[in-house]
């Protein structure tokens, strides 16, 4: 079973995102759980969502403790909650984010960790430019797939063209492609480095 | 068709597929996206003949679904804590009217301190109210039940409310397999009420009823009761011939075969508490597990079966009673008196304290070994209990309880996330 947290603010789309993997997931013959940490959504309080993919049946009903990955929409949360809490070693940690860990003051923080496996993506931007609003759900939800490999890009496609039509269909298409290569094309980059 | 959605979605689905007739409904957390959702199937003619109804409060809610099932309409309502308590006295009433409208309970605690996160208070303080209970354990179990209880409900002339967790359930995004139209046709047939109010022939519901006769009519909805411990089983098995799965029924057992210790427990909690029992039973520990669905009516003679060949049990429940320990495990207790079993009791998960697998593990290993007290309060900060009953001792003028807990967890409220 693999487990995923996601972290951002009442607005993001964070309870969005985690649905939008459990149904990629589920477009992949797999079982999957999302759910939210439930409480009374207010636009910029910090929310926590999770998802479960499994090939199995999924029973487990607790909250994800140690996490296999990290989607984190806002990088202002790493000033006012632990959201590497329980992450496990070989974790794998997606931060929304224009600036590099280095430039963020991660660099320490990561030597616990396995840092191959952690990644910033401008994702504001690219929901900003394809989306014409600041919603990095979906593009993080491609650049997750295409970091972890978890899941394939045309299930998230898929999983847009469920939740949205027209226009914002083609948008969160768009910005999630633009994702998804740009990750590609940093871990190649990472690769041969 | 299998469909990855929300428990809340799926459930307003197969509410749609049994053709109720009226729906009624006033907002409250965790139930809300379920009229939510059969609110905009309604208005987009995706679900007729059905008028669905905005009332004003719970107890119109209630009231309402008495009217329309009086008058012979397939009748559906939703609701939760707050809302359940402020619609009790039209609860009570179509029990004792004998109407068989279904009600989804999201299960949310009971304030104050006021909640809105899940446990069993809400339901479980109506258990008296003549309305049949069944706890579904996953949200395709919810879909289903939902679906046997009309047929239970328009069979025996009684409601039913259909309990899943709130949120763990109501909000989670899983695999679901909605049923087909003419599945749900096949078992479920039109509702034929034994009591209508027609104006063509006039009759009255809802006499006054003194001395003479009270007994006698409450003596029935207990009858109804004991008829369904026959016809749940029953139910669950046609429902299985027409949709091909286990769904419902009394009672479930998982690895009980051999168990020396067992684990009852009610709801979604089921799931988590199985994959404990798998980690265990690893580990080489005979223990088992039994889910009870029916919660009422209570299947003495079921339970009492599951554990008559363990050695000792605990009930792990999400209610208390205040001044005496578990609502579950006295019925529980009451199944197996006389067969000298050890029984424990664990509060577990109220206001929503998530219940983990490894609190479950410490928990089963202390039973498994006798060494649990008679109640266990599961994860109880007793530090913060036992401050705050200092500080009582000492002050007169200690101040409201729960603010002084949040201030000396270091929380200015609630905490969100």
């Amino acid at each position: 079973m693999f487990e995923i947290r996601v972290h951002g603010r009442g607005g993001q789309g964070v309870v969005t995102a985690t649905e939008m993997l459990s149904v990629a997931a589920f477009e992949e013959g797999r079982h999957a759980q999302a759910f939210p940490s439930f409480g009374s959504e207010r636009t910029g309080a910090p929310v926590v969502a999770f998802c479960r993919i499994s090939d199995r049946e999924i029973r487990l009903r607790e909250p994800i403790m140690k996490p296999d990955a990290l989607i984190i929409q806002d990088p202002t949360l790493l000033h006012q909650i632990d959201v590497f809490a329980g992450l496990k070693a070989d974790g794998y940690v997606l931060l929304n984010s224009r600036h590099s860990l280095e430039e963020l003051g991660l660099s320490e923080l990561i030597t616990h960790f396995d840092a191959t496996r952690f990644c910033t993506l401008s994702a504001t931007d690219l929901g900003l430019k394809h989306i014409g609003r600041p919603i990095p759900n979906m593009p993080l939800i491609a650049g997750f797939a295409a970091f972890s490999g978890l899941i394939k890009l045309e299930s998230v496609i898929l999983a847009i063209n469920e939740k949205f039509t027209g226009k914002v269909a083609q948008g969160n298409i768009a910005a999630a492609t633009e994702a998804y290569e740009i990750v590609k094309t940093m871990m190649k980059e990472r690769a041969h480095a | 068709m299998l469909k990855q959605t929300e428990g809340s979605k799926a459930v307003a689905e197969a509410i749609a597929l049994c053709r109720p007739e009226v729906i009624c409904a006033y907002p409250i957390s965790p139930q809300t996206h379920i009229v939510e959702a059969l609110g905009e199937m309604v208005k987009a003619g995706d679900l007729t003949p059905c008028e669905f109804i905005n009332v004003e409060s719970e107890f119109a809610a209630m009231s309402v679904a008495i009217g329309s099932s009086a008058a012979g309409a397939r009748s559906y309502t939703a609701t939760a804590s707050q809302g359940l308590l402020f619609m009790v006295e039209a609860v009570y009433n179509a029990a004792g009217l004998g109407l068989p409208i279904v009600m989804t309970v999201a299960n949310r605690a009971i304030g104050a301190p006021i909640n809105i996160w899940n446990d069993h208070s809400d339901s479980l303080s109506q258990r008296d109210s003549g309305w049949m209970q069944l706890f579904a354990e996953t949200n395709q179990e919810a879909v289903d039940l939902h679906i046997q209880a009309f047929r239970l409900a328009e069979e025996l002339s009684m409601p039913i409310m259909v309990c899943m967790d709130g949120f763990i359930l109501t909000h989670a995004f899983e695999r679901i397999d909605i049923p087909e139209q003419n599945q749900v046709d096949s078992y479920l047939p039109p509702f034929d009420p034994r009591q209508v109010l027609d104006p063509a022939e006039p009759v009255s519901i809802g006499a006054m009823v003194g001395p003479e006769a009270f007994m006698e009519v409450k003596y029935l909805a207990h009858a109804k009761q004991m008829q369904a411990i026959e016809r749940i089983p029953q139910l669950a098995a046609e429902f299985k011939q027409i949709f091909g799965r286990d769904s419902g029924g009394l009672i479930r057992t998982y690895c009980s075969e051999d168990a020396e210790t067992m684990v009852i427990a009610m709801g979604s909690v089921l799931g988590t508490i199985k994959d404990t029992v798998d980690e265990m039973r690893a580990e080489g520990h005979k223990i088992g597990v039994l889910g009870i669905i029916s919660y009422r009516p209570f299947p003495l003679e079921q339970v009492r079966e599951a554990l008559l060949n363990c050695k000792r049990f605990v009930v792990l429940e999400k209610s208390l009673a205040v001044g005496m320990g578990g609502i579950v495990a006295t019925d529980v207790r009451m199944a197996v008196t006389g067969s000298g079993l050890k029984g424990y009791t664990a509060i577990a998960g109220l206001g929503g304290r998530p219940i983990t697998r490894s609190t479950l593990h410490k928990l089963f290993l202390q039973a498994e070994q006798e060494l649990l007290p008679p109640v266990t309060f599961v994860d109880l900060d007793w530090e913060a209990v036992n401050k705050q009953l200092a500080r009582e001792q000492q002050t007169r003028r200690s101040g409201p309880a729960a603010e002084n807990m949040l201030h000396d967890k270091g929380l200015i409220s609630a905490k969100f996330g």
